[in-house]
C-alpha cells in the first residue's frame, strides 16, 4: 500500500469508527465520560504536584548548595544524625568570611514596620530579607533600576536597602526610586536597587516562611540589622541553655537561626568545599567550640527541597488517589469496549470473509477506541482546567500557582490517548481472533 | 435455582466477567482508604481544644519604636505598655476579660520545653516529657474558659513578669490534667514539684485543667497535643499577645473596638485590620483549612468512583442482556418465570462482585500497609472494610437492577425469531 492508499483506509476506518460509536451513544458517552473524568483528575493532580516540584532556579540550583555544620552540644535535645536545618550567628559568620566558594551569602528574614512618607498611607510591616551582598547574583535576581550593595557597604552596615517591584509600585507609583529614603522601623534607608518582579517557587533558600507563593518587599544588608536589631522571624533551634530571640532579640549563640548558600561552579569545587567543612568543623572541635565529630552536609537546591520534603503529603495522597481513580476509569473502559467488540463478531466476521487481514480489523478497532480517548482527553483537559480553577479558589499558599504549562497539555493528550489505545488493545485482539466461517455460520 | 447454569455462562464470558471483578476490587480498596482519611480529618478537626470558643478573640500587636528587652529599665517600660494595653482592653463596654498569652491553641507558634521530676536533668533525658508553655497571668482561665479540676487559678499575687529572652524561675504553674497523669500517674499532681527545661528551681503544681491542646497542628506535636503547661508570667518584648473573651454575642462589636482602643492608649504601633485581631472561629478554619479541603476532595471523588464502576456494571451487564436475548427468550418458553431470569441477573452479578470484594479486601489492606509505610496512616479498622464490601455489593444489585428488569421483560416469543 502507498502512502495515498493508507490515507484512504485511514479515513474509512475512521468513518467505520465513528458510525459505530454514533450507534451506541450511550455507551459511547459512558466510555468518553469515564476516560474524561480519569483524566481530568489525575491531570489536575499532576499539574499541581509538577508546579509544586519544579526547579525553583532553572539553569542555576546545580550550582547553589546548602552547607550544614552540627555544633550541638553533645547531649543535644534531639540526638540525630543529620546536623541543624541552620547556621549560628558565629559559624555563618566564619564561613562568610572564609569565602571559599565562589559566592556565598549569609541571610534570614523577618519583618520591619514602615513608616511610608505619604501621610495617606498608615505605617504597615513589610517582610524583608536580610542578607549578605552576593544574595542577588548568585540567585540571578533580575533588576529593574539600580543594583545591590556591595560587600563593603554591607560590612559597613550601609542604610540601603533593595525593595521589590510591588513595594515600588506602591510607595513609588512604578518610577525609578533609585536615591530616594524609606523610614523603616525609625531608621532611614537609601533605595540603591529595586528588583524585578521575583519569587522563585518554592521559597527554597528559607522554607521556614511557607514553601510557596512568598516574596520579600524589602532586602536589607544582614550586618546592618544585626547592628540595628531589627525584627526577625522564621525558626530557631537552641541546645543546652540557649535561648530563642522574641522580636528584636537575638538568639543566643546556642541557637542556628541563619541560612547560608554557597555556589559552586564545578562538582570538584563542590567536593572541595565539604572537605573544608569537615575541616572547619574539626578546628571548631580542636577549639572546644563544637563538641560532636564533624557532621556536615552539602546538599543542592534540589537535594535540599527533597530533603526538607517540600511537596506536601497531601497533594502526594491527592495523586495517588487520582491515578487509582484512572486506573479504574481505564479498566471500566477496556471491559465496556471489550463487550462492544464482541457484540460486534458478526460485523467483523463479514469483513474477514470478504478479504480484510487481521491486521485492518485490529487497526479499525484501535482507531476506534482512539477517537474515545482524543474526545475522552479533550473532555479531560476542559475537567482539568476546570479542577485547576478549584484548585486556586482553596486558600493553600501554592493555591495561585495551579496553572496548565504547555508541556503538561501536551502530557494530557498523550496520557488519554496512550490510556485509551492501551485499553483497546485487549479487546480489539480479542476480536481479532473471532474466524470468519463461524461467525457467517452461526447467525 | 442451581449455580451450575450461571457459572458455566460466567465462563463464557472470562475477559468481561474478570475486568468487571477487579474493577469492583479497585473501587473497594481505594474507596475503603479514602473513606478511612476521611473519617481521620473530621476526628482531628472536631477535637475540642478545651477552650470555650465562642466570643473569643486574639489581638497581636507590635509596637513601633520600643525600647529594646535586652536591659531591666526596657524590660520595665515595656511591662508597663503591656500592662496599660490591658487595662484599656479591660475597661471596652464588650469585653469580659483579657489574659496576655504568648500563643492559643492551633496558632501555630508555639514556645515548647521538657519537665522533669528531677532537678537539672538533661533536656531530653529519660523521665521528661514535652510541654507547650503559655505564659499568661490570673485572669487566663476565666478568659480561655479552661476548666479547673482539681487545685486553684493563678492570683495576681503568682503573677511575674520577664523579658522575652530572660530565664526566670517558675514557682507555680498549671498543667493540664493529660500531662499531670502522664508525670504522676498515682494523681495528687496538684502541690507536687518538677523542674522545667532543665532548672534546678522547682516549680509546685497548683491547679490541673481538664484540657488545652497546644498551639502546634503539625505532626510534630503528636506526641504531646495535650501536655500544656500555663506559667503566670507576663513576656515583655516589643510584641505582644492579647486573648479577649467578650461577653456573650458582643465578640464582633468588642473587636471593632479594639483598634481605635489601643491606638488612643500609643498610636506607635502596627495593627493591621485582617491579621491583629482575629476570631478564635478564624484561627481554628486556617488551622484546619487543609483537611477539610482534602477531606472534601476525597468526598467527591469516592463519589465519582462508585458512580463510574456502578455505570460500569450497567453498561456490561446491559451487553450481556442484549448477547442472550435469544437463550433468555428460550428459557421463558421452556416456562422459566420472569423473577427467575431477574434472579438469574442478580445472582450472576452477586457472583462477580463477590469475586471481586473477596480481592478488593486483599488490595485495600495492602494499599493501606503501602501508604502506613509512605505516610502517617494507622491500621485500617475493620468496620470500615467491611462496610466497604457491603456497599460494594448493595451497590452491584442496584446497578445491576435495570437491565436485569429489562432482560426479565424478554418475551418466549422470542425464541422462535432469529436475531
Amino acid at each position: 500500500m502507498n502512502a495515498t492508499e493508507q490515507l484512504k483506509m485511514f479515513a474509512y476506518y475512521l468513518d467505520l469508527a465513528l458510525r459505530s460509536l454514533r450507534r451506541n451513544r450511550a455507551l459511547t458517552m459512558l466510555m468518553v465520560l469515564a476516560i474524561a473524568l480519569g483524566i481530568g483528575a489525575s491531570m489536575t493532580t499532576l499539574t499541581v504536584l509538577h508546579v509544586l516540584s519544579g526547579d525553583p532556579l532553572p539553569g542555576k540550583s546545580a550550582q547553589l548548595y546548602y552547607p550544614q555544620v552540627d555544633p550541638q552540644d553533645i547531649k543535644g535535645m534531639y540526638p540525630s544524625k543529620e546536623p541543624p536545618d541552620q547556621l549560628t550567628l558565629i559559624d555563618g559568620l566564619n564561613l562568610l568570611h572564609a569565602a571559599r566558594a565562589d559566592h556565598q551569602a549569609l541571610m534570614t528574614g523577618g519583618s520591619v514596620p514602615l513608616q511610608p512618607e505619604q501621610s495617606s498611607l498608615d505605617p504597615f510591616y513589610v517582610e524583608a530579607r536580610y542578607t549578605t551582598a552576593d544574595f542577588f547574583s548568585m540567585f540571578d535576581a533580575p533588576f529593574l533600576y539600580g543594583h545591590g550593595w556591595t560587600e563593603a557597604d554591607g560590612e559597613a552596615k550601609a542604610r540601603e536597602v533593595v525593595i521589590a517591584k510591588s513595594l515600588n509600585d506602591k510607595l513609588f507609583a512604578g518610577a525609578n526610586s533609585v536615591g530616594r529614603t524609606l523610614r523603616m522601623a525609625g531608621t532611614s534607608f537609601r533605595v540603591v536597587g529595586v528588583l524585578d518582579s521575583w519569587q522563585p517557587n518554592p521559597h527554597f533558600y528559607d522554607l521556614n516562611t511557607g514553601s510557596y507563593a512568598y516574596g520579600e518587599q524589602v532586602f536589607l544588608p544582614l550586618q546592618t540589622m544585626l547592628e540595628l536589631r531589627l525584627d526577625r522571624g522564621g525558626s530557631t533551634d537552641c541546645w543546652g541553655n540557649g535561648g530563642g530571640g522574641v522580636g528584636s532579640i537575638l538568639p543566643s549563640d546556642d541557637c542556628v537561626w541563619l541560612q547560608f548558600w554557597v555556589q559552586l561552579d564545578s562538582p570538584a569545587k563542590a567536593a572541595a568545599y565539604k572537605e573544608f567543612l569537615a575541616h572547619y568543623s574539626q578546628d571548631q572541635k580542636a577549639l572546644g567550640r563544637f563538641q560532636r565529630a564533624p557532621n556536615v552536609r552539602l546538599r543542592s537546591v534540589m537535594q535540599w527541597l527533597d530533603y526538607q520534603m517540600v511537596v506536601p503529603d497531601d497533594v502526594r495522597l491527592q495523586n495517588g488517589l487520582a491515578f487509582g481513580f484512572l486506573l479504574v476509569c481505564l479498566v471500566n473502559t477496556v471491559g465496556l469496549m471489550l463487550a462492544k467488540f464482541m457484540r460486534r463478531a458478526a460485523e467483523l466476521g463479514v469483513r474477514r470473509a470478504l478479504g480484510a487481514s487481521r491486521r485492518a480489523l485490529f487497526a479499525q478497532l484501535l482507531i476506534e477506541s482512539g477517537v474515545v480517548g482524543l474526545v475522552g482527553g479533550i473532555g479531560g483537559l476542559l475537567l482539568a482546567m476546570f479542577g485547576l480553577w478549584l484548585v486556586r479558589q482553596r486558600p493553600s499558599d501554592y493555591a495561585a500557582l495551579a496553572h496548565l504549562d504547555l508541556s503538561m497539555l501536551f502530557t494530557t493528550f498523550v496520557l488519554a490517548v496512550c490510556a485509551t489505545l492501551l485499553a483497546g488493545l485487549l479487546p480489539a485482539w480479542r476480536a481479532c481472533q473471532i474466524a470468519p466461517a463461524l461467525q457467517l455460520k452461526s447467525n | 435455582m442451581t449455580m451450575h447454569p450461571i457459572l458455566a455462562a460466567l465462563r463464557k464470558h472470562k475477559a468481561g466477567v474478570v475486568l468487571i471483578s477487579l474493577q469492583i476490587a479497585l473501587t473497594l480498596a481505594i474507596v475503603c482508604n479514602a473513606v478511612f482519611i476521611i473519617g481521620q480529618r473530621v476526628e482531628r478537626v472536631n477535637r475540642p481544644t478545651g477552650l470555650d470558643e465562642n466570643d473569643l478573640f486574639l489581638v497581636t500587636q507590635q509596637w513601633v519604636g520600643a525600647p529594646s528587652g535586652d536591659d531591666p529599665a526596657g524590660v520595665e517600660k515595656l511591662d508597663v505598655m503591656q500592662r496599660e494595653d490591658l487595662a484599656a482592653l479591660r475597661n471596652l463596654p464588650d469585653v469580659a476579660s483579657v489574659a496576655p498569652s504568648n500563643s492559643v491553641p492551633l496558632l501555630n507558634s508555639s514556645w515548647t520545653g521538657s519537665l522533669s521530676l528531677k532537678p537539672g536533668a538533661q533536656l531530653g533525658s529519660k523521665g521528661g516529657t514535652r510541654t507547650a508553655y503559655y505564659f499568661t497571668d490570673e485572669q487566663a482561665l476565666t478568659t480561655l474558659g479552661l476548666h479547673l479540676v482539681t487545685g486553684r487559678a493563678f492570683n495576681a499575687g503568682d503573677v511575674q513578669h520577664q523579658g522575652a529572652r530572660d530565664q526566670r524561675d517558675r514557682p507555680v504553674v498549671i498543667v493540664t490534667k493529660a500531662l499531670a497523669d502522664k508525670l504522676f500517674p498515682q494523681g495528687n499532681a496538684v502541690g507536687k514539684v518538677i523542674y522545667s527545661d532543665g532548672s534546678t528551681a522547682p516549680s509546685t503544681i497548683i491547679g490541673v485543667v481538664e484540657r488545652l491542646q497546644i498551639p502546634s497542628t503539625g505532626s510534630w506535636g503528636n506526641a504531646f497535643t495535650w501536655y500544656s503547661t500555663l506559667v503566670p508570667t507576663r513576656l515583655d518584648s516589643s510584641y505582644a499577645r492579647y486573648v479577649v473573651r467578650a461577653k456573650p454575642g458582643r465578640r464582633d462589636a468588642a473587636m471593632r473596638a479594639v483598634p481605635a482602643a489601643l491606638y488612643a492608649v500609643n498610636p506607635m504601633r502596627v495593627l493591621d485590620d485582617d491579621e491583629s485581631v482575629k476570631s478564635f472561629a478564624d484561627i481554628r478554619a486556617s488551622a484546619y483549612r487543609a483537611d477539610v479541603g482534602m477531606a472534601i476532595l476525597m468526598g467527591v471523588v469516592c463519589l465519582i468512583l462508585l458512580c463510574v464502576t456502578a455505570a460500569g456494571i450497567v453498561g456490561l451487564t446491559s451487553f450481556w442482556v442484549g448477547q442472550r436475548h435469544r437463550q433468555i427468550g428460550v428459557r421463558r418458553a421452556l416456562g422459566a418465570r420472569k423473577v427467575d431470569i431477574l434472579h438469574y441477573f442478580q445472582i450472576e452479578n452477586l457472583l462477580i462482585a463477590g469475586a471481586g470484594v473477596v480481592l478488593g479486601v486483599l488490595l485495600a489492606v495492602g494499599l493501606n500497609t503501602w501508604l502506613m509505610t509512605h505516610y502517617e496512616m494507622t491500621r485500617i479498622p475493620l468496620p470500615y472494610v467491611m462496610t466497604g464490601v457491603l456497599a460494594m455489593l448493595v451497590l452491584g444489585q442496584l446497578a445491576v437492577f435495570v437491565p436485569a428488569r429489562r432482560a426479565s421483560n424478554v418475551p418466549p416469543v422470542t425464541a422462535t425469531r432469529a436475531v
